[in-house]
């Protein structure tokens, strides 16, 4: 992986929300890379970042969030400080999206035919009619079965499975080198979460597509991503290879957070979890903001935050592994 | 649909036989027809000949049967007031009423949706905050007010524009319009702004609340998402969804302003149905106040079902019979 150029590199990102009581530092500080081909799983508590650092990466925060330090590179070139319109350009055709509800992503009042048709000759050089064929080609890609009919159905006519696989065909029609997937399983029922997943998987694996996988489903990671990064109030806590996090996290956060998976192999009387909740971003804690939680917690943890540190496998932003730190 | 259209005029049928009863009964409460047809002076003979002619002396359910029978046929009786055929006074001041009536409706769309769907994309803009304010002032001023000062500008002042009157008519068959002389068209500019101000104001405050509203929702950020130039997201997706409140509204508001263009057409001295009413009304002239009556009535039902319909043109989930999804 080293001896490939990153397609994406988030350095330093920070995103603030002013408001009137002040300004709320949503994300900070948070650098990663993925490679060309790559599925980087981002896991982590409902508000911890991973979202934001999504719609960062796409271009799409709501305003009145800003970045205010750091870079976006996508293959090489920033695109944080690109003017909408040249943005604009690269989503769909270089970078797509999809989003958690399926339900509510597709416009209700198009044809999922139109709304392919659309996108496809708004990045492609083709006509409607080639246009068309091609819509066509992807619904039976995505396993839509009698596309050429159902094109013409409106969403409402599909179910949430079907209309997942749609926003995917949508997403990925311009083939795009890189896909920023916010929960797309989350509303899905089990029985279709498992389906999606593995079509996503093999579209992006066939077409080299990189992915940033954004969930809060531990199977999903552990199943489909090549390395994961865990968040937590805005920072990224841990971030390394899949099966190193999973198996033995570094982070005292992401190992709590894989200690949360309930085993199958054995009954527990109680599930396991991490005491307390995510502080709010207007009230996060001196030092590392997972220390009032922390098992580990020492001096150093309530006066400085520690950015990411070496952990062997994996980097950790956990003051534990701060060579000059005496274990306290 | 066909039968969807018929179960909507099976469903006007009750209404409009409600409203037929109301218009009815105003013959019998409000004022006596007979001593204002009789004069002065009469003589008891001669005011039973009359009771006798004009049916009176039956019962209230056969003059109802009537009444309603002749009302289907475009049968009003005679104005009290002008001594002529109701439906005759009605179709000669119709073209004008409606011809206003067009006319603030189309100002009212073709300003109003622009300015709501600015408003709704440009929030913070100073244009916008422009138009939000001048909005309060079209939904607030009433409109006799906006007529007179809009008279005491552009009439009294600058000299611009008549202050009455519908100028110089076309006869084209039974239908007189203005649209086709230059002092007509002057004629109709102040009336239609004074009628059209306020759904000019209320149109773009709902298209703007709407916008915002659909702005917000996951298939606009899904379509800027897929890299949609912005006018496709702005218009093709955002809009069309805001089109079905605003459908209705509109309709309802049209029904408004053929209504109740009476205020307008006062200020105005418009030669159309309002004028025509409130003048009845002046008179007791009952014949022609119940005819108005059921003809807004119809104005309403109608428009309604035409905005049923559009609803269909507009939103494909409520189209029954296509093919099932996949659930």
């Amino acid at each position: 992986m080293s001896n490939t150029a990153p397609l994406l590199q988030v350095k330093n990102l920070r995103v603030e929300f002013p408001t009137r009581r002040g300004t709320l530092v949503a994300l900070d500080d948070v650098s990663f890379d993925i490679a060309p081909g790559e599925v980087l799983g981002v896991v982590g508590e409902s508000g911890a970042g991973k979202s934001m650092t999504g719609a960062a990466i796409i271009g799409l925060l709501e305003p009145p969030g800003r970045i205010a330090r750091g870079e976006i590179l996508f293959a090489g070139k920033r695109i944080d400080n690109l003017r909408y319109e040249q943005m604009r350009r690269l989503r769909g055709k270089e970078i797509g999206a999809i989003f958690q509800d399926p339900l509510t992503t597709l416009n209700p009042l198009y044809t999922v035919g139109h709304q392919l048709v659309e996108t496809i000759t708004t990045h492609l050089p083709l006509n409607p009619a080639e246009a068309r064929k091609r819509a066509i080609e992807w619904l039976e890609h995505v396993g839509i079965p009698a596309a050429a009919q159902r094109i013409d159905s409106y969403p409402h006519e599909f179910s949430g499975g079907m209309r997942q696989r749609v926003v995917i065909a949508l997403a990925l029609c311009a083939e795009p080198k890189l896909i920023v997937a916010d929960e797309p399983t989350t509303a899905l029922d089990v029985s279709i979460q498992a389906q999606v997943i593995a079509l996503l998987k093999t579209l992006a694996r066939e077409k080299g597509t990189a992915m940033m996988l954004v969930t809060h489903d531990m199977g999903v990671i552990a199943e489909t991503a090549d390395r994961v990064a865990v968040m937590y109030a805005g920072r990224i806590a841990e971030i390394g290879p899949v099966r190193e996090v999973v198996k033995h996290a570094n982070h005292p956060y992401s190992a709590g957070l894989m200690a949360s998976i309930p085993p199958l192999d054995r009954r527990v009387e109680r599930l396991a979890q991490i005491d307390g909740a995510m502080p709010r971003l207007s009230a996060i804690p001196q030092g590392c903001a997972y220390n009032p939680r922390c098992p580990q917690v020492f001096g150093k943890c309530r006066e400085l935050r520690p950015d990411l540190l070496d952990a062997v496998t994996t980097r950790a932003a956990c003051w534990l592994y701060d060579t000059e730190t005496a274990r306290g | 649909m066909f039968a969807f259209i018929i179960n909507r005029i099976l469903q006007a049928i009750p209404v409009m036989l409600a409203v037929a009863l109301i218009s009815f009964a105003m013959f019998a409460y409000v004022g006596d027809p007979v001593a204002i047809m009789l004069g002065q002076d009469f003589t008891e003979a001669q005011r039973d000949a009359l009771v006798h002619d004009l049916g009176l002396d039956q019962p209230f359910w056969v003059q109802f049967a009537t009444f309603t029978g002749h009302a289907i046929r475009g049968e009003f009786g005679l104005s009290y007031r002008l001594s002529r055929p109701v439906a005759e006074l009605i179709g000669e001041r119709a073209p004008a009423t409606l011809e206003l009536a067009f006319c603030a409706a189309v100002l009212a769309l073709a300003v109003g949706v622009p300015m709501g769907v600015y408003t709704g994309l440009y929030r913070n803009s100073w244009l916008s905050r422009f138009f939000l304010t001048f909005s309060l002032v079209g939904v607030s001023l009433p409109t006799f007010l906006i007529g007179i000062l809009l008279i005491l500008v552009f009439a009294v002042w600058l000299g611009w524009l008549p202050s009455f009157g519908r100028g110089d008519t076309v006869q084209l068959g039974w239908w007189s319009t203005g649209f086709l002389t230059w002092s007509g068209i002057k004629a109709l500019i102040l009336p239609s702004i004074t009628l059209g101000l306020f759904q000019l104001t209320l149109i773009m405050r709902l298209v703007r609340a709407e916008m915002l509203e659909v702005l917000r929702t996951d298939y606009i950020k899904f379509a800027r998402a897929r890299g949609l130039p912005n006018r496709a997201v702005h218009f093709g997706h955002a809009l069309k969804n805001t089109l079905v409140p605003v459908i209705t509204i509109v309709g309802l508001q049209l029904g408004a302003i053929i209504a109740f263009a009476i205020v307008t057409e006062t200020v105005f001295q418009w030669p159309g149905m309002g004028l025509l009413f409130i003048q009845s009304v002046g008179v007791a002239d009952i014949p022609v106040m119940s005819a108005y009556l059921l003809l807004i009535a119809l104005v309403f039902v109608s428009i309604n079902l035409i905005v049923d319909l559009l609803y269909y043109a507009v939103d494909p989930r409520l189209r029954i019979g296509r093919g099932k999804g996949g659930h």
